[in-house]
């Protein structure tokens, strides 16, 4: 079964630019092989911590959009686990968080067609009544 | 911030005026606002507090989005009750996950320093 999930996580904050990197494509590649895919991946940059972790006081983020398995998600924490440079990691499943959203979404435009339809009726008469006439 | 210091002086109106259960409330009250229980003319124009989240129509609380999450975040990182801010209970309830998991992933704090 799989499904959408958001790992975020934050590397220590004097890991080289390149190294960062390599972690990145690292987890990338386990994914791939695990047989999930990657919607997207995002590096939201250094940013403070509100509080300290492992006496880091900001940290690097990063963000990944993983379509996978349950499994998969929990390999892809045990990976962060043992990663020295990881000091915290979260992973959030969004898929139903989704389709609530885009339920609500779709009521709403129902709505709006409804609220839209009495300013096109007055519109609609004009046609019908010159198909009536002709 | 300047929100939340209106926001914490509405509920101190309402309670004498409803007369609630909580003796102690209007009991320490009364000093300072006399007119205010009994009194019809209402000095103090309470403004009804409305779902932030339904007003502007943001379906989805996330995470990630600090700013938005901060301000129903007390200064000393506790979460703010819905009787003071206002907003819908489902939207409270979405709202207070959203904190939480904000929290664990070092964006918001459990609790600020001093």
């Amino acid at each position: 079964m799989q499904r959408t999930y958001e790992v975020m996580f934050i590397v220590r904050p004097d890991i080289l630019d390149e190294d960062l990197d390599k972690l990145i494509a690292g987890l990338e590649a386990n994914i791939t092989q695990g047989g999930g895919s990657i919607k997207s991946t995002e590096k939201l940059g250094r940013r403070k911590l509100a509080y300290t972790v492992k006496k880091f006081n900001d940290g690097n983020y990063v963000l990944l959009t993983v379509l996978a398995d349950g499994s998969l998600v929990g390999e892809i924490e045990r990976r962060l686990r043992v990663s020295e440079p990881v000091i915290k990691f979260i992973s959030v499943r969004m898929d139903e968080e989704e389709k609530r959203v885009a339920k609500i979404k779709a009521i709403r435009a129902t709505r709006k067609k409804l609220s839209a339809q009495p300013a096109a009726a007055p519109v609609e008469p004009g046609p019908a009544a010159e198909v009536a006439s002709a | 911030m300047a929100d939340e210091t209106s926001t914490s002086s509405a509920p101190s109106t309402s309670r004498p005026e409803g007369s609630g259960p909580g003796g102690s409330g209007p009991g320490g009250r009364p000093g300072g606002r006399p007119g205010g229980p009994g009194g019809a003319g209402r000095k103090f124009f309470r403004r009804k507090k409305v779902c932030k989240f339904c007003v502007e129509k943001i379906d989805a609380i996330h995470y990630r989005d600090v700013r938005l999450l901060q301000q129903f975040v007390a200064e000393r990182g506790k979460i703010v009750p819905r009787r003071l801010t206002g907003v819908c209970t489902t939207h409270q309830r979405g709202l207070a996950r959203a904190i939480k998991q904000a929290r664990n992933i070092a964006l918001l704090p459990f609790a600020a320093r001093y």
